[in-house]
């Protein structure tokens, strides 16, 4: 087991991540590759547009551990990306979809 | 007025409206529009590279030498992989750079055309941000964006995808965006400033750290000024080096794992850790957790995500490093910290750096100071990467901002040549001397002819040790002496060779009076080449082991 999965296996909850972002094509791309070039897992996703389109909302689930501070810091810098608020993982966003997630 | 432009048209013109007057490149099918159009323009001149990786160096020479946003292009395909390497070396060094590039029809984008490559994909992760157009009309949009982008806050690479058809794009304007310009910067947080200013004023043995920021920022004359008000030893990063005179009696030189001793020892001691534009890269800090272990730190820097990143500060300020100087300065007392400064200057005399037989022009040291001898403050001093690189660091006399042009963050060898070129195309009044290794120089050794045929004002020192000299260095060190693939068993002749690319070349080795020669060589205007032989055996030292603290250094 190496080390970074050590640290996901660790860590003691998850977080939720609500990110607004400029609704285009490779936005995903900005924002999931900042967590894959740092072997975070990233649980779960969700993405639908906002208001009239120009905008989306990402949100992410993912394991906290102790580099979630810098990757929010990360992911705020970027271009496409206009706020990112963290939630608790009891979040009511991804609770009721576990009937779509049935093995 | 109304005009119908090509989307080729518009963002020669945009480029021009930007006052960018030189850009570097490569034609090839899907950019070719806009190379049609740069042709009619009366304003840019266009340095054809022999490699789009030359290229995208050139700009990122004339990006470094002047703070400017500068531009290169190349083709879609092999033309925009071939750019990657210079736009990662431009990220890790947060240099503005702007790579436009051509891309096939949007039409035919996903189809695995005939030089289709996912650009915009590949440049994700190594760019500030980029863009896929897609129109015509977009350009007049992201092409100022685009340099906003890379000039504000912390700079960066920015890279525009053009699909082919949108640089045939025939559209009407009527009116032109204004140019993208570096937004203003945010105000300091004032009260986190008079905090930092009451640790400074409390602090028995503070020291300045700069880094990079502190020259993208402008602000080495008031990091001077600070030092000088509140008494403050200051080291500098591979990056930052210029922005204290190296004679000055504060400077400390360069931190790290080629630190003077006495600079890393000094830091050691340290009660208070003033890090302003600098990142606490790995090289500078060596093992984290040994790093300044009695200091207390407060850390400025322009981008929030580099605060906390590697070392908790005690005072963590997201500003720019003039402004948020600029504040800090009234508020910090005159002291002259007596005991400290003489504690600083004791640790000098008596953990000195070493540069041993200076005065023979054949040894390592002896070369660099030598050439050093030849030329004043004006001069731009570029380098490749290997030991050379360090050496030149530790013995050159730098003494001003963006006098040094080096690969920090990424470590690119062939990075020295032609960024060096495009110094001399920015500057065209300085010498640019660039100091390169025998490796180094075969990674972009087909620009020496673009050196030539823009008679750039470069002097290309070759140290040549016939080996791959840093991994010859640490094989000997911490590979029981297992030397592989680090010696050449063929070296070219690099006079030759540079007589072929159509530059002069002058070998120290033949010549009886090596300091003649060079003083000749390099008052010659246009490029010239001049070779040395090196010691092999010659190492970088001191020396940080990998993984160990900066106050273990081996070595001299
Ligand atoms: C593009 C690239 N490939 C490999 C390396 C690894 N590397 C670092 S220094 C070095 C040797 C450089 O040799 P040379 O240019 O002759 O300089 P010297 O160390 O001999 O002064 C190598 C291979 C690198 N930094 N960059
Ligand atoms: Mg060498």
């Amino acid at each position: 087991m190496n080390a970074i999965s050590k640290n996901e296996q660790n860590a003691l909850a998850r977080a939720v991540l609500e990110i607004d972002v400029n609704n285009h094509a490779g936005v995903m791309s900005h924002v999931v590759g900042l967590f894959s070039r740092r072997s975070y897992n990233v649980e779960g996703i969700l993405c639908l547009p906002v208001g009239d389109g120009r905008q989306s909302r990402i949100w992410l689930l993912v394991n906290e551990d102790q580099r979630l501070t810098q990757m929010m810091k990360q992911v705020e810098k970027l271009e496409d990306v206009i706020t990112i608020r963290r939630h608790n993982a009891d979040h009511a966003v991804f609770q009721d979809l576990e009937t779509f997630f049935r093995p | 007025m109304t005009e119908t432009l090509t989307g080729a048209q518009i963002t020669v013109r945009l480029l021009e409206r930007q006052g960018i007057r030189t850009v570097a490149g490569i034609p090839g099918g899907a950019i070719l529009p806009i190379y049609d159009a740069l042709g009619q323009s009366t304003t840019i001149h266009h340095v054809l590279a022999r490699h789009e990786q030359g290229a995208g160096f050139m700009a990122q020479g004339m990006a470094r030498a002047t703070g400017q946003p500068a531009v290169c292009l190349a083709s879609s395909g092999p033309g925009a992989t071939n750019l990657l390497t210079a736009i990662a070396v431009a990220k890790l060094d947060s240099i503005p750079l702007v790579a436009i590039t051509g891309q096939v029809p949007k039409a035919m984008i996903g189809t695995d055309a005939f030089q289709e490559v996912d650009t915009y994909g590949l440049s994700i992760p190594i760019t500030k941000h980029n863009f896929l157009v897609s129109s015509a009309e977009e350009l007049l949009e992201v092409i100022p964006r685009a340099f906003r982008i890379a000039a504000s806050g912390r700079p960066g690479p920015v890279l525009i995808d053009i699909p082919k058809d949108v640089q045939a794009q025939a559209i009407e304007i009527s009116e032109w965006p204004d140019p993208g310009r570096a937004e203003p910067a945010p105000a300091a947080n004032s009260a986190l400033i008079e905090q930092a200013a009451a640790m400074i004023n409390a602090a028995e043995r503070p020291i300045l750290y700069l880094g990079g920021g502190v020259i993208h920022s402008g602000a080495s004359v008031a990091a001077i000024e600070l030092a000088e008000k509140a008494s403050l030893p200051t080291v500098m990063t591979l990056m930052a080096l210029g922005a204290m005179p190296v004679d000055h009696p504060l400077a400390l030189g360069m931190l790290g794992m080629h630190a003077a001793r006495y600079t890393n020892l000094a830091l050691d001691e340290c009660d208070l850790l003033i890090a302003i534009g600098a990142r606490f890269d790995d090289r500078a800090t060596g093992k984290v957790a040994a790093f300044c272990p009695q200091a207390k730190i407060i850390h400025i820097d322009i981008d929030p995500a580099e605060l906390d990143k590697i070392k908790t500060a005690h005072i963590g300020i997201m500003a720019d490093i003039s402004e948020a100087l600029g504040q800090l300065l009234p508020a910090v007392f005159q002291n002259s910290r007596k005991n400290w400064v003489d504690r600083s200057n004791a640790l000098k005399a008596e953990f000195p750096f070493d540069l041993h037989s200076t005065d023979n022009p054949r040894s390592h040291f002896g070369l660099i100071q030598s050439v050093a001898a030849c030329l004043d403050d004006d001069a731009i001093i570029a380098t490749d990467v290997g030991q050379h690189q360090m050496w030149v660091a530790q013995a050159y006399p730098l003494r001003r901002p963006r006098q040094w042009l080096t690969s920090g963050g990424l470590g690119t060898m062939g990075f020295g040549v032609p960024a060096a070129i495009g110094a001399a195309l920015a500057e065209r009044g300085r010498t640019v001397v660039c100091f390169t290794g025998d490796g180094s120089i075969m990674m972009n050794i087909q620009e020496l002819v673009t050196a030539a045929e823009e008679n750039a004002n470069i002097k290309i020192v070759l140290m040549d040790n016939a080996t791959l000299g840093l991994v010859h260095q640490q094989q000997t060190l911490f590979y029981g002496e297992r030397l592989f693939a680090s010696q050449f068993r063929s070296s070219p002749d690099f006079i030759k060779i540079a007589q072929g690319f159509g530059i002069a070349a002058v070998d120290l080795d033949a010549s009886a009076n090596p300091c003649a020669t060079l003083m000749e060589a390099i008052s010659r205007p246009g490029p010239c080449l001049i070779h040395a032989s090196i010691d092999a055996e010659q190492k970088v030292y001191p020396m940080v082991p990998p993984g160990a603290a900066n106050r273990d250094m081996i070595g001299a």
